[in-house]
């Protein structure tokens, strides 16, 4: 097992994808002899070749399209947005067409081989066009399945999972860990089972819910509680459609209490969704209001990021009004 | 009415059309020399023109090198030149009238430069410190200055290019003779916008100006996998739209060309493409190093194409210039921005309470209540939030 960083884990998978099914398709912008504006796809063409490997276009409407397209006929698309941000000139193929070819045509024709990764959240003084984290406007999305790795681990096997998954996924990669998230990562091939979430840590006094990026800043945070004697219980959501509501469900029964923190802005986030579902789940069982800890509703700002981000210290205040409510 | 298809000749035999039938001339007017070609007409200018030109051209040299020296000691974070591409964007801002609106892509700062953009303004917002116009919400190269009819940098590619032609035909129902212009790359210019954008403004009548710099890059992205037609020009006639090819390091032609369109736009309400062939001499960005995808041996090449040098030549053969006036002007902006650097470079951050204003025209109640319940978090903690730092 070796010791690798998020894009290598994420190159690792997609080598691995194209490898193993000679009809999967790697494609995007810049993606072919320069590997991505991240690197992520290095060396792939060349290994590859230029058919199964290859820029495109500037256009994220074609992009989409052409995965589509691809997918519909029997292909395995795997298609880099270069950044979240810019998901949303595609976003009519992806929302009308991508997560609804199943189902409006009878399961006659479906794209379920489309998988569309694309790097988002901020950290990186990238000011709001580099920053952005849109999964919410994809979670509303019937049809469409919605991945966040937190690691390099995880991103390996959640991203194999996601291409080889027989429905369309958007898999959100968190590029302030590409680099700077590095843990062992086994060589072979394998898989993160899709719409699971994982137990970080065990704890008995709140429980407190993140993905991607996040949930290290919730483990920092945690740590913080722990020195005030609470004792924190972590889960990473992984999957956000469709989500894991049991373990949501038996951790909150468990421990009486809910944070949810995510990046993207709290209102109409999916924070609002999981605290509605697991308030139906688990009324009887809260000991306090659910805490959301989120982006402000405000666009992503350039300066005033560190106010905006939903970080460790506003997370660790929040667990101690939640305890002491 | 307008269907092509009655007046069609008529052929017995299939004949497609490719990309060879469509011959776009390219317009030259001066030699690398700095001396006109023989046959060339040029365009209205005369000395203090060429002098304005050739000052922001002077101006934006020294400050994409200094700039990119500044990022590259963590002054800045990011930063984009135009350098190579001067020709282009000044030749054709040169050819406007101050109430015509600019709607840049991102490489385009000599163009808000020509419009009266000062030293200190480009520090303010490269610094994102307090007296931005764009209250350091946005990253550095994103200006934008409604007294000078700049509209903000938006850093979606392409998204400018529909909103142009909203503009120009704004103008027209206000019975303005002014008209858009927007800037974008031949990469952009395969965004769906692209298309939506010059087919509204064909069909609308829109006075509109499409200066496409076709800089033969999109980040490493080389022309020949962005397209396989005839550049960009190629589609102007496709949609009906009255298109030139210039030589985009050449400064005269593209004064000439953009002074004919600008003045056919204004006269029949229409909008005109014009694509410049240019070089983009240095990397896509300061994220960006282009050795990875392009030889040194083509980076020479082009600099022996040199815009800025090309035009300096013309205005010594005139004798506008002399070697040593140059000289002095490198001098006096190299001092210049230094200086401003240093000014812009200690002023504070906007204050927080500017992070909820503009969302929508006044702070709604929601808005207030975050920034309340920041600002305690924030006291409580001040020293984790240095940008707000005893500024609340
Ligand atoms: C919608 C969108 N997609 C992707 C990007 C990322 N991006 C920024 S610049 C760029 C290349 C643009 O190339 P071109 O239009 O040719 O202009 P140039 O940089 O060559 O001046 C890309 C892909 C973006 N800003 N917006």
């Amino acid at each position: 097992m070796a010791e690798i960083n998020m894009l290598q884990a994420i190159n690792d998978a997609l080598s691995i994808a194209l490898e193993s099914d000679e009809n999967s398709i790697l494609f995007g912008e810049d993606v072919g002899h320069f590997g991505g504006v991240f690197r992520a796809t290095s060396g792939l063409q060349e290994k590859f070749g230029r058919d199964r490997c290859f820029n495109t276009p500037l256009t994220e409407q074609g992009i989409a399209g052409f995965a589509n397209g691809l997918a519909s006929n029997g292909m395995v698309a795997i298609a880099e947005i270069q950044f979240a941000d810019y998901i949303f000139p595609a976003i009519d193929q992806i929302v009308n067409e991508t997560a609804k070819f199943r189902y409006r045509s009878g399961n006659e024709f479906n794209v379920g081989g489309v998988t569309f990764r694309t790097p988002y959240g901020g950290g990186i003084a990238g000011g709001h066009y580099h920053s952005q984290s849109p999964e919410a406007y994809f979670t509303q999305t019937a049809g469409l399945k919605v991945v966040v790795p937190r690691n390099a681990y995880q991103a390996k096997g959640l991203l194999l999972a996601s291409i080889r998954d027989p429905n369309p996924v958007i898999f959100f990669e968190p590029k302030r860990l590409y680099r700077a998230n590095i843990g062992e990562v086994p060589d072979e091939d394998y898989e993160i089972e899709l719409g699971k979430a994982e137990v970080v840590r065990e704890g008995k006094d709140i429980t407190l819910l993140a993905w991607g990026a996040q949930v290290e800043i919730v483990e920092h945070a945690a740590d913080m509680a722990a020195k005030k004697g609470i004792s924190c219980e972590i889960i990473d959501l992984r999957t956000l459609a469709p989500w894991d509501v049991d373990t949501l469900a038996t951790s909150v029964k468990k421990t009486g209490r809910l944070l949810i923190n995510h990046e993207a802005p709290l209102t109409g986030g999916f924070a609002g969704e999981i605290a509605a579902t697991i308030q139906e789940e688990c009324f009887l069982y809260l000991e306090s209001p659910i805490a959301r800890v989120c982006g402000l509703d405000t666009p992503y700002p350039l300066i005033h990021e560190k106010e905006y981000m939903p970080d460790a210290l506003k997370t660790f205040e929040a667990i101690k009004a939640t305890v002491n409510f | 009415m307008s269907n092509a298809t009655s007046d069609n000749e008529t052929v017995h035999r299939v004949s497609f059309l490719d990309r060879e039938s469509v011959n776009i001339p390219i317009l030259k007017v001066l030699q690398a020399d700095g001396t006109v070609y023989d046959k060339a007409v040029l365009p209205a200018i005369d000395e203090a023109l060429a002098h304005r030109i050739y000052d922001t051209c002077v101006f934006t040299r020294v400050l994409d090198e200094r700039m990119l020296g500044a990022q590259r000691q963590g002054r800045i974070s990011f930063y984009m030149t135009c350098t190579g591409e001067e020709a282009s964007i000044i030749g054709s801002t040169a050819s406007l009238d101050d109430g015509d609106v600019i709607l840049a892509q991102y490489r385009e700062h000599a163009a808000i430069r020509y419009r009266g953009f000062t030293t200190e303004q480009f520090m303010n917002q490269l610094f994102s410190n307090e007296k931005d116009l764009g209250k350091g919400r946005q990253m550095p190269i994103h200006y934008g200055s409604a007294e000078l009819n700049y509209q903000t940098v938006s850093s979606p590619l392409a998204t400018q290019i529909p909103q142009a032609t909203g503009v120009g035909y704004s103008f027209k129902m206000q019975g303005k003779r002014n008209i858009a212009i927007c800037y974008f790359g031949e990469g952009a210019a395969s965004e769906g916008d692209f298309h939506a954008g010059l087919n509204m403004a064909a069909v609308l009548k829109s006075p509109t100006i499409f200066f496409c710099r076709n800089n033969g890059y999109a980040i490493s992205t080389p022309t020949s996998e962005q397209f396989c037609g005839n550049g960009i020009a190629s589609r102007g006639p496709g949609y009906g739209i009255h298109t030139i090819r210039v030589d985009g390091n050449d400064m005269l032609a593209v004064l000439a060309a953009t002074q004919q369109a600008r003045a056919y736009a204004v006269e029949n309400h229409s909008p005109v493409l014009i694509e410049a062939m240019t070089y983009r001499l240095g990397a896509h960005s300061s994220s960006d190093d282009p050795s990875g995808y392009r030889s040194k041996d083509e980076e020479a090449k082009w600099q022996q194409h040199d815009p800025v040098k090309r035009f300096k030549l013309w205005m010594i053969n005139k004798g506008w210039l002399t070697e040593k006036q140059d000289a002095e002007m490198y001098e006096k902006y190299r001092k210049e921005i230094l200086a401003e650097l240093k000014v812009a470079e200690k002023l504070p951050m906007s204050m927080l309470d500017t992070l909820i204003e503009d969302v929508y025209d006044t702070p709604t109640p929601r808005l207030k209540q975050q920034l309340k319940d920041l600002k305690k978090h924030l006291k409580k903690y001040p020293d984790s939030y240095p940008n707000s730092k005893g500024r609340l």
